[in-house]
């Protein structure tokens, strides 16, 4: 490693109205190296690449930043990227309906007289996919047709088809699988050993201290500590502590499972076709139960059938032909429509809260209630004192942070609109909640929080069923795990033997007859 | 007190833009014009010529906020005016004027449905099925009412030409003596007087039950400095408006009390009932409302009927106003209602939007034609007016929403928007 640093940012400090959102920060990366940033949602983790990559223009912030031997005065994103800097956001910025190799070349064409030389294209995106370990797709596929994770490779393909010297992911795994994820890592390695300097963000500290050479923890807006992973001999307790700023004794809240309840919930046999390719299976003779109290877990890799499995049950919200049985309390009942299920006691939590479960324009009020609104409405008239005295008390049951019920909740942040979405299932009154993904893209406070509403919620004799690619958290968190490969339950593992080896042997197992 | 003033006023920032901006061109034209814009009779005309904008917007605002847009109502209006004044008109049938205005009511309430039915369960698109509609019923006007027809029952075009003054008692008052512009004021309506009067008491009276009921349940209410000064404001805008009317030939229009009825039930549909939430929440995030167990196809329809509807109120409106039907009626009147829910604030991409914003932009447009008409401004220089208007209208939308926009983008949510 070179010890020249290749950034240095100085005594940063921004402030938004109301708020600082960094105080003093300063910060250096070294040339040649991986530098991890942690820190809780609203640390401040995002605005510091903002202000590196000119979105916060020079002059929105004090303190100064040195790039490569040189006083930095970005005005956007285009004066960053002149000098070699790429931001790749946590939501891809690529276009579905274009190929691979137009995407890569996204306003970067490859023309001359503002004619595109496609054989140039297509040989140069060729060359770009092997740095990125997809050699063998084919460069006129269209974006939308490969998964989340190879188009996470095609941003970084894109970026590298500039001129990059530092490049900065934030959260780059976090809609990526487990196997995705190990790629990712392995590429930004090579990278890294061509000499390109690589900052990357993430929530999930695992990745970071198995990637990086040094992490810096950021808490509140300023910089806690930076480590040298190596010789500083960092794990997870360390990080956590820094970033949370008190013991973590646990990841997970102490609960005790409720165990031989009666059964609340059953799904027998059930079957679901994929709804564009209506040939084939995604769930295959499903059969699940929970009982009261239980919270009972859905392990399985993406494109295993558990979003699809859980949507199909929740009024047949994804899916054809689809068959099979729900019983509620040993009845078998109908959920043919979001209406019937949720009057069956149902709620579904879903895994994508800005695209299916939240309304980001409206207040957080209208979003708690919208599920429920029959419960403060008379004759077809909603009462909005009524609106508030229930928003309120969900508001302070479920600790959302927010200024007051009545703004935009796209102001909150992403744990806090969680809870919102939570709390809009919470008020349905469900017997079983359905939480797909229900830390996804939060901190590990949050998270903590969610967990404990979890357990609070079994104790009140309801049945939750957990369904999350993370198996730490499913074992931390479950009485009970199911496995689930392409379709097929494939085992029902207590806590006590759970392990992620063996779940995973499970959630890899071949069901082809 | 200023922080909690500011956040009062903070959500609906724009909408007092909206309000600011009309004031402002009302006291322009009252200047360029001498003061004529504001004369009784010019003020009553201006919501004559306009109640169809007025009506339909209601309508067409809560399609917009689900993310429609209706594009057959001028030919909607048209083809019910046409056959509205076809059954009270043909010899062969002389309906009386109530049951051609009943029966003008359930044709447009139909026809909606009819659109309501290819959006909302068959699902194309509604530019689609509203501009299917806009050539359809044109052409069946013009089948119905190839011909004027007119005159119509004196009852029929009371509707549009009347008010209160020709049925309840005036006091005899000389205008002249106030300046040349109220030179033809010759009494005063006592109802609109009552009228505006009550309005401003029922003002008051529901503020304070809102704050009472706040109270009560344990809710912190506004300040109370700020709900005084809305009262005030607002009562005067009643009262210098009430007073202008009571002055002007018919008192109250007859047209402007349905107005107000319209007004009222529909602030009040979507404020505070189930329906009025759903259209939020459709217009807000689809999948999310399908998610959320909210019956989509249904509320979809719902809007068409409604909208279907109110296209018929407005064709009743029209034909009385001119004393005619005719298959050219209504030309490009879907325009002036889109573009006054566009100027009120409703947002292009749907799920933002209120009542009485639409119903400011309405005003405005009417402002700006009337203020323009009297000043003598050739009816195409009006135009390019009005079009320039809505862009700026617009442009003024997006460009303050974009100054969020760099803020927000601190939590990447923005970017997926």
């Amino acid at each position: 490693m070179n010890e020249t640093p290749i950034l240095e940012m100085l005594d940063i400090t921004k402030e938004f109205p109301g708020v600082i959102a960094l105080q003093d920060v300063t910060f250096k990366v070294y040339r040649g190296e991986i530098h991890g940033i942690c820190g809780e949602n609203g640390a401040g983790k995002s605005t510091l690449m903002k202000v590196l990559s000119g979105i916060h223009p020079y002059g929105s912030y004090s303190g100064t930043v040195t790039y490569d031997g040189e006083l930095c005065q970005f005005h956007n994103l285009r004066d960053s990227e002149s000098r070699g800097i790429v931001i790749i956001h946590q939501e891809l910025a690529l276009s579905p309906f274009l190929s691979i190799a137009e995407n890569i070349f996204l306003g970067n064409e490859q023309a001359k007289f503002g004619v595109i030389n496609w054989s140039d294209v297509e040989e140069k995106a060729i060359a770009l996919l092997k740095r990125v370990g997809l050699r063998q797709e084919h460069p006129q596929t269209k974006i939308m047709d490969i998964g989340v994770g190879k188009q996470q490779l095609v941003e970084i393909a894109k970026a590298l088809a500039k001129r990059v010297d530092l490049l900065i992911l934030d959260e780059p795994t976090a809609s990526l699988n487990d196997e995705e994820s190990e790629h990712l890592l392995s590429i930004l390695r090579e990278l890294r050993d061509q000499g390109i300097t690589i900052i990357i963000i993430s929530h999930k500290l695992g990745e970071i201290l198995e990637v990086a050479d040094n992490i810096t923890v950021i808490r509140d807006g300023t910089v806690i500590e930076t480590v040298n992973v190596k010789e500083d001999q960092v794990d997870e307790p360390r990080l956590i502590r820094g970033m949370v700023g008190r013991e973590m004794s646990s990841r997970f809240p102490t609960h005790t499972p409720n165990v031989g309840g009666e059964e609340l919930f059953r799904i027998e046999d059930w079957t679901v076709y994929h709804q564009l390719d209506t040939t084939r299976k995604v769930v295959d003779g499903a059969s699940l139960y929970v009982n009261r109290g239980e919270i009972v877990g859905i392990a399985g890799l993406m494109g295993s059938g558990r979003t699809e499995m859980a949507m199909s049950v929740f009024g047949e919200t994804y899916g054809v032909d689809i068959s099979g049985k729900v019983f509620r309390n040993g009845v078998e009942v109908q959920t043919k429509t979001v209406e019937q299920a949720i009057k069956n006691g149902i709620a579904y939590v879903t895994e994508d809260r800005k695209a299916y479960g939240l309304n980001l324009i409206q207040t957080v009020r209208e979003n708690m209630t919208i599920s429920a609104l029959h419960k403060v409405t008379h004759n077809g008239v909603v009462d909005s004192n009524e609106e508030k005295v229930e928003s309120q008390r969900l508001k302070v049951e479920l600790n959302v942070k927010t200024p007051n019920l009545d703004v935009a909740l796209k102001t909150l942040s992403g744990g806090n609109q969680q809870k919102v979405s939570l709390a809009k299932w919470v008020f349905t009154d469900p017997e079983v909640l359905i939480l797909d993904e229900p830390t996804r893209g939060i901190d590990v406070g949050a998270k903590y929080e969610i967990y404990e509403i979890i357990n609070r919620l079994a104790d009140d004799g309801k049945g939750v069923i957990v369904i999350s690619s993370e198996l730490p958290e499913l074992i931390g968190v479950c009485d009970r795990i199911y496995t689930l490969s392409e379709g097929h339950i494939t085992g029902c593992v207590p806590k006590a033997e759970a392990t992620q080896e063996n779940l995973m042997t499970l959630m890899t197992l071949e069901t082809k007859e | 007190m200023a922080s909690s003033l500011k956040q009062a006023l903070g959500g609906n920032l724009r909408q007092y833009g909206i309000m600011g901006a009309l004031a402002l061109v009302i006291i322009l034209f009252t200047i360029t014009t001498g003061g004529k814009l504001l004369s009784p009779a010019n003020v009553s005309s201006l919501i004559g010529q306009n109640a169809y904008v007025l009506i339909m917007a209601l309508g067409m605002i809560m399609v917009i906020i689900a993310g429609h847009i209706d594009l057959s109502a001028g030919s909607v209006v048209a083809f019910v005016g046409g056959i509205c004044g076809w059954v009270m008109y043909s010899t062969n049938w002389d309906w009386p004027w109530w049951a051609g205005v009943l029966l003008a009511l359930a044709l447009g309430t139909l026809i909606g449905a009819w659109h309501g039915f290819w959006i909302a369960y068959v699902r194309i698109p509604a530019f689609i099925v509203t501009l299917a509609g806009m050539l359809m019923f044109r052409g069946l006007a013009i089948v119905v009412a190839g011909f004027t027809m007119a005159p119509f029952d004196d009852e029929f075009v009371a509707i549009a030409s009347k008010g209160s003054a020709n049925i309840f008692p005036t006091i005899p008052f000389d205008g002249g003596q106030l300046g040349v512009i109220f030179q033809a004021v010759k009494s005063i309506d006592v109802f609109t007087l009552l009228v505006g009067v009550l309005a401003i008491l029922a003002l008051v009276w529901t503020q304070f039950r809102n704050r009472a009921s706040q109270v009560k349940h344990g809710i912190e209410p506004e300040p109370l400095g700020f709900t005084v000064g809305k009262i005030v404001v607002i009562a005067f805008c009643i009262a210098f408006a009430t007073v202008l009317l009571s002055m002007s030939a018919v008192g109250t229009p007859f047209v402007l009390v349905i107005i107000a009825v319209l007004v009222l039930v529909y602030s009040f549909v979507l404020n505070r009932t189930v329906f009025g939430r759903h259209v939020y929440a459709i217009g807000g995030n689809l999948n999310a409302a399908i998610l959320s167990g909210i019956n989509t196809a249904r509320t979809n329809f719902m809007i068409f009927v409604h909208m279907g509807f109110l296209e018929a109120v407005a064709a009743i409106v029209v034909v009385s106003r001119a004393n005619a039907a005719n298959a050219t009626a209504g030309q490009s009147y879907e325009l002036d209602v889109i573009a006054a829910c566009f100027i009120g604030g409703t947002a292009v991409t749907g799920g933002i939007g209120r009542v009485s914003g639409a119903m400011v932009g309405a005003v405005f447009m009417g402002v700006l034609n009337q203020g323009q008409s009297i000043m003598g401004v050739p009816s195409a220089w009006q135009q390019v007016v009005k079009g320039l208007v809505l862009l700026a209208a617009v442009a003024f939308d997006l460009l303050s929403k974009r100054r969020t926009k760099l803020v927000a983008l601190a939590g990447v949510a923005e970017r997926s928007q």
